[in-house]
């Protein structure tokens, strides 16, 4: 099971795409895993035969898991030391009864499988030993396979210092609701201090009778597990928002030209569609250029200032949100910022990104614009040092050479990472996006 | 009281305790006619004699075993080491002869000897003479490990030790010769191995430290008083045995641990005190025993890379400001 993002711990074998006995050759698509992130179809690393099938389609398993072998026909791969499979992830089962048979548990002596064995096991003609997706280090010794439909996968455990904890418990504060300001999150003495020192919770308000006929649950709340997506959602968000010190800026953008050259590039026949996203994109990477310390990442010693444009692009989905990159966005053409733009964006939706898609993003772009939002502040996704919140385009009364018109108007916000940059450097980048979307012929040249 | 170096402090020792039983001699290279490399038994010649300064060979096994055996017959040598990274030579004799005939003669022989000499890094004296060597004698049962900051301590551990019925190692350091300190004149100061002291009283973190480190940070202490964060130094002052009731008294108060060494890290003092801390009070902290120590590494010649591998202020700096959260 292939590490396929900086926060995976664990991969879903969702449909294999070669049976047992198919010929591989390095590059065939040969299984789809779901991952807390996306679903991605998964490359052989080699060419072979795939003899051996070891985590079956709903299997779930932790990274660096043989999930499969490949191997020559002729070779003897009794010898692969195979983690036993965890039962596959019993489906959230809808009326199945009892729970599933709990996964039988894996005796401890198990853990001490040797690892040299795994990496001795495939001498593979001409190219060096490869079992499939097991270029990873020795398997993690198995977890306990998490129990199906467990869930808050990482997220479960509350960090907590002794001494905080020592300390909530004896003033009855629940750790659950307080906010760690600590390194990953750690409560720390402070937290559960500024916690008791916290007004109680609003007083409960009164039950009011029902007032409207409307139907509710009988329950006050209910308790949703997290999908794997929240899941991670949840988990890197708060590493974003507490260690980096964000600042905001906000500007108002004229489309008006903007808007008309769309019209005119989407009239011509046979042209790429053109989005006021792709245009944004566009801007932010001529922009970018301009200003290294907006296309920057806070490195503890050091700052590493990008010398390329690859632009994250937040799609929504249904289930959360996802970044695709946009690679080298300040040597492409809005045409092709377009084109690629639209094919990320749908196979975002449709789940079918391949891992390079998914990282190495050296600024990020999140537009709300659908929405009818007039502006926003996005939350930086680390390492990268600015995210550019963009609200709707809008019609709204402006004020030119003295008289009232009607103009299009559209506002943003960039978040800036304070230890990279500041805020006149945030407000300069921004007049540049400005400039080049109000006079967009720039952006074709 | 009187002001004097830490050098004048070992030098008084000795005398007041040469004086006080005339079973105590001194055996080493130099130490008499050349009055010792760092002219710590400056004088005792001249008022002793050579039955009770002896000039030896450049021989550290041999004058160390001959130190060991007149310890057994019942006198009370102190063998000088020029520098203690020497005494790698005599580790047989100090750590299968001294350390153990006690427990092997069934309490027959006890081993009253005091091995002594500079330690730990100190100016470009390079790899082979620089090295933190408490490390290779605290880890051995039937050793007592002294490492004196202050020239009080100099003095009052150094006549603790010449009296101590068991083999002491006192490492002393060749940057802190000439350091000055308010020193009793007193001859019946001592100050009693195993009892750390607290140097510098603080509320937010503990900072343990000992010889030259301890310098160091009560600097960055001093500095950080001025942003807000009270620092209370722990000097241990004897390594072994290791007086774990004040370290953990003041871990109970602050919450927070930073352990300096300037030695490496791996299985440091460090990591002794670190692991003592979490069984003792891991209900009482607020963050993970932070270690600054020296890097992983020999020592380089080179100024600026020594440098680098000690512990600098900064990074003492850096490790409180991460346990403090600030």
């Amino acid at each position: 099971m292939p590490k396929l993002s900086e926060a995976m711990e664990t991969g879903k074998v969702i449909q294999w795409l070669k049976r047992e006995g198919d010929a591989v050759k390095g590059g065939d698509l040969i299984l789809e895993v779901e991952t807390d992130k996306a679903n991605v179809e998964i490359e052989a690393f080699g060419s072979g035969v795939l003899r051996k099938i070891v985590v079956p389609e709903g299997g779930q398993v932790p990274v660096g898991t043989v999930v499969g072998i490949i191997a020559d026909p002729a070779e003897d791969i009794s010898g692969v030391a195979i983690e036993p499979p965890p039962a596959p992830a019993a489906a959230p089962a809808p009326a199945s009864g009892p729970a599933a048979p709990a996964p039988a548990a894996v005796p401890a002596m198990e853990t001490y499988r040797s690892a040299p064995a795994t990496a001795a096991v495939v001498p593979m003609t001409p190219e060096p030993a490869r079992v499939a997706a097991a270029a990873a280090p020795a398997p993690a010794p198995p977890r306990a396979p998490a129990p199906a439909g467990d869930a808050a996968p990482a997220g479960g455990r509350i960090r907590v210092s002794p001494l905080a904890r020592k300390i909530a418990a004896q003033a009855g504060v629940d750790l659950r609701l307080v906010h760690g300001s600590g390194p990953g999150g750690r409560i720390i003495r402070r937290d559960v201090e500024a916690a008791q020192a916290a007004p109680a919770a609003g007083v409960a308000a009164t039950a009011a009778a029902p007032a409207l006929g409307i139907a509710r649950p009988e329950a006050e709340y209910e308790d949703v597990p997290l999908t794997a997506m929240r899941a991670a959602i949840a988990k890197r968000m708060p590493l974003s928002k507490a260690p980096v010190p964000h600042f905001y800026v906000t500007s108002e953008v004229a489309m008006d030209a903007a808007w008309r050259l769309r019209g005119e590039l989407n009239a011509l026949e046979g042209g790429v569609k053109i989005s006021v996203t792709d245009m944004i994109i566009r801007a932010c990477a001529v922009a970018l250029g301009r200003h290294p310390s907006i296309n920057a990442s806070f490195q503890g010693a050091t700052m590493r200032l990008h010398h390329r444009a690859h632009i994250g692009l937040a799609v929504a989905l249904d289930a959360g949100l996802i970044t695709p990159v946009l690679r080298d966005c300040d040597v492409k053409p809005l045409s092709r910022i377009a084109a690629e733009a639209r094919d990320l964006a749908e196979r975002a939706r449709a789940g079918k990104l391949r891992v390079p898609e998914l990282s190495g993003a050296t600024f990020s772009i999140s537009n709300l614009g659908m929405f009818d939002v007039e502006e926003f502040s996005a939350i930086i996704n680390p390492p990268e040092g600015a995210i550019l919140a963009v609200g709707s385009v809008l019609e709204k009364p402006v004020v030119v050479d003295g008289q009232l018109a009607v103009g299009r108007r559209m506002k943003l916000t960039i978040s800036c990472d304070h230890r990279v940059t500041d805020g006149a450097a945030g407000a300069r980048f921004l007049q540049d996006v400005k400039r080049l979307l109000e006079e967009p012929l720039r952006l074709l040249v | 009281m009187a002001v004097m170096t830490y050098r004048e402090a070992l030098n008084m020792a000795l005398r007041e305790e040469m004086r006080r039983d005339p079973k105590v001699f001194v055996i080493g290279e130099e130490v008499g006619l050349y009055e010792g490399a760092y002219k710590v038994t400056q004088g005792l010649l001249k008022e002793f004699g050579a039955q009770r300064v002896v000039d030896t060979p450049i021989a550290e096994s041999g004058f160390t075993g001959v130190g060991i055996g007149a310890a057994m017959a019942g006198l009370r040598p102190v063998v000088e080491m020029m520098t203690f990274n020497f005494a790698l030579l005599a580790l047989d004799q100090i750590v299968n002869s001294a350390a153990k005939m006690y427990y092997m003669s069934g309490g027959q022989f006890n081993v009253p000897i005091v091995i002594r000499g500079p330690g730990g890094p100190a100016a470009q004296l390079a790899a082979q003479h620089s090295q933190s060597m408490e490390t290779y004698f605290y880890h051995v049962p039937g050793l007592k490990v002294v490492r004196p900051t202050t020239p009080m301590d100099a003095k009052g551990l150094l006549k603790s030790s010449i009296r101590d019925d068991n083999p002491v190692i006192f490492i002393e350091s060749e940057t802190l010769y000439n350091v000055k300190g308010e020193v009793p004149e007193d001859p019946d100061f001592t100050i009693p191995l195993g009892q750390a002291i607290v140097r510098r009283e603080g509320t937010d973190v503990t900072v343990i430290a000992y010889m030259g480190m301890m310098y160091r940070a009560m600097e960055a202490a001093e500095e950080l008083e001025k942003e807000g964060i009270s620092v209370e130094l722990v000097d241990p002052r004897t390594l072994r045995p290791m007086d774990t009731e004040t370290i953990i008294s003041s871990v109970r108060k602050t919450h927070r641990v930073v352990v300096v060494e300037a030695g490496a890290g791996f299985a440091g003092m460090g990591s002794e005190i670190a692991a003592s801390v979490t069984e003792q009070a891991f209900d009482d902290l607020d963050a993970p025993v932070e270690r600054v120590t020296g890097a992983n590494a020999p020592m380089p010649y080179a100024r600026n890379l020594e440098l680098l591998k000690t512990p600098s202020k900064a990074k003492i700096t850096a490790a409180i400001q991460k346990v403090c959260y600030a």
